[in-house]
């Protein structure tokens, strides 16, 4: 009951010229990256803007992701919810000082599908430190997304952060 | 049971004076001792009491198990056959390697990875590895007795879909122990009809487990600290509300989602903002069902919280862990026959409540000051005389009555 069981995703090999996978890899790193600093710098407004009208947005525990069960820590089911959860964090919520950072690698295109969409993944390890105290890693997880393009750009319809985690330590104040 | 006497720890405190008779002044040492907390667990976690476990649906075939805690003890639940369960503890016979190391899971039987001894489903040693011996030599001695070395197996009771248990033989009945008042508070949640699973959020939050029995016994903060709460009408000191106090620590705390409004108390309300709006109606917008816009519940003290808030149906579990620590665990479901608006409610209104949860981030965050404060000052004291001395049941929500009510109880329990 305690054999070590594998978790990789079956995959089909991208039917794309390497050249081009390469550059549309290296772009969605870039947008992953950009997501994650103005988290980092607290700019939720700008977080706003990355995703769909449409979005899903969603912080899950592995163990719900695990298990198929649907409860977030954090779901947002349009982007409407996205820009009310900034307004609570900014008018409602009391909560102490902190600085994160995000710390994504291992970003990935899984599959783009015939209308375009594209399904990629990343991981991310996110310190906080409070006011008063030293950087403590807060979660470890996967992101599991899909992008649409939008000009030159993307834009997430569906964002799945998947946190390690068995347990949260105290809260999660700033999106991941 | 044997309780150890107070002051038999390292780091105690010199003196376990109250600070003065009564219940209105709480001596911070209570949230700090190590003293204090090691007879809490054995009074009130490994006592008479009875403590919130698991769902059935968790467990929804012969053989499927869940981990859960009580106090700090690993325990299994198993169902182990149609509809017969058990909660044995997490904790092999032999030498107490703890048995199941994953969450959940379905067996036929439970093996310890250490030196293999087998039980059944039902805790019995089935099989000990070398019973005899090897090549005619060594095994077990011939008094041994598979029947004495089982698993532990607790009481249980299966209260509509969720298993409660106890260590002690001696407690009352669930029923009795929860009383009228809870028990019906208990059945108002979990009707025995069908429940869905929907998933659960886990945190730890740096405080004594009692900052978070005080935090659902007492209103009076909701209806400032949680501005969310006050602005959207989903708690507010001028709605209906009712606090009753009960006995064995358990404690019932309603009141009614009555929407946006203004009101007298709102200028008292420092944090409603009569300019904020969600665009995401629905996130603020109970649909109206079974509780008819009664909103909160009861403490089954001490280890679980029911209670309804929007459209969230949730089993609160406390587990204490260690003086400066307490970890919840909140399991949400629904009813396998709500329809798709109902369940995606349920969904959208999760977002008030746990580590990112719009009202729960507060309590959070709050409680982890609080214990800075009452662990630094040990030898100071805390009031809650908010709406009197007396601990009779109030109609109003601006009272401490629950948490003065609460400390009679304990004092009596812990012979302070
Ligand atoms: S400790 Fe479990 S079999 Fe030895
Ligand atoms: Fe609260």
């Amino acid at each position: 009951m305690t054999a070590l069981t594998s978790t990789a995703r079956e995959t089909k090999p991208l039917d794309m010229p390497k050249a081009e996978l390469r550059a549309l890899r290296s772009d969605v790193r870039d947008y992953y990256e950009d997501y994650g600093q103005h988290l980092d710098d607290g700019d939720l407004e700008a977080w706003v803007k990355y995703f769909t009208e449409d979005c899903h947005y969603r912080v899950i525990s592995r163990e719900n992701h695990k298990l198929g069960l649907p409860i977030g820590l954090i779901y947002c089911m349009n982007k409407n919810m996205v820009r009310d959860r900034v307004t609570a964090l900014r008018e409602t919520t009391v909560a102490q000082p902190r600085v994160i950072r995000h710390f994504i690698s291992g970003v990935r295109i899984n599959s783009i599908a015939e209308n375009g969409d594209i399904s990629a993944q990343g991981n991310f390890l996110i310190s906080e430190c409070l006011a008063d105290g030293e950087p403590e890693i807060t979660a470890a997880g996967q992101y599991q997304d899909v992008l649409v393009r939008d000009g030159d750009g993307f834009l997430f319809k569906y964002r799945d952060c998947i946190v390690d985690n068995y347990r949260i330590k105290t809260s999660i104040i700033i999106p991941l | 049971m044997t309780v150890l006497p107070i002051g038999s720890l390292a780091g105690a405190q010199a003196s376990y004076e109250w600070p003065e008779d009564g219940f209105t002044k709480i001596p911070n040492w209570v949230y700090s001792d190590p003293d204090i907390y090691r007879k809490e667990l054995e009074v009130f976690y490994y006592g008479d009491t009875w403590h919130y476990v698991g769902l059935t649906c968790e467990v929804p075939e012969i053989g499927s198990f869940r981990r859960s805690t009580i106090g700090e003890r690993p325990v299994i639940l198993v169902r182990h056959a149609d509809d017969e369960f058990s909660v044995l503890e997490n904790r092999c016979a032999h030498k107490g390697a703890q048995l199941c190391w994953e969450n959940t899971g379905k067996v036929e039987d439970f093996t310890c990875p250490y030196h293999q001894w087998n039980y059944s489903l039902k805790g019995d040693l089935q099989g000990v590895p070398f019973l005899r011996g090897a090549l005619g030599k060594g095994g077990m001695p011939r008094d041994f007795k598979k029947s004495e070395h089982g698993l532990k197996s607790l009481r249980i009771h299966n209260e509509g879909g969720a298993i409660w248990a106890t260590f002690s033989d001696d407690a009352p009945s669930f029923e009795d122990y929860c009383g009228p008042d809870i028990l019906a508070e208990v059945r108002h949640m979990l009707p025995g009809k069908p429940i869905e699973l929907l998933g659960y959020t886990r945190q730890l939050i740096p405080s004594n487990w009692k900052t978070y029995l005080e935090n659902l016994k007492d209103p009076y903060h909701a209806t400032l600290l949680h501005s969310f709460y006050i602005t959207f009408g989903l708690w507010r000191a001028d709605n209906k509300s009712k606090c009753v106090p009960q006995e064995r620590g358990h404690s019932v705390m309603v009141s009614h989602n009555e929407g946006k409004k203004t009101s007298d108390a709102t200028s008292e309300m420092k944090r409603f903002r009569d300019d904020l709006e969600v665009l995401d109606k629905e996130t603020i917008t109970p649909r109206q069902e079974f509780n008819k816009k009664r909103v909160g519940g009861g403490w089954i003290f001490p280890s679980a919280y029911m209670g309804i808030q929007a459209n969230t149906l949730k089993m609160r579990h406390l587990i204490p862990r260690g003086p400066n620590m307490h970890e919840l665990v909140f399991t949400h479901y629904g009813f396998t026959d709500d329809d798709a608006e109902l369940r995606r409610l349920r969904l959208k209104h999760a977002n008030l409540l746990g580590p990112a949860g719009f009202v729960s981030m507060d309590d959070s965050e709050m409680l982890s000051q609080l214990q800075h404060g009452v662990g630094a000052y040990p030898h100071e004291t805390s009031i809650v005389e908010m709406g009197g001395k007396e601990i009779e049941e109030t109609d109003y929500m601006v009272s401490e009555v629950l948490i003065r009510s609460f400390y009679k109880f304990y004092r009596e329990a812990m012979g302070l």
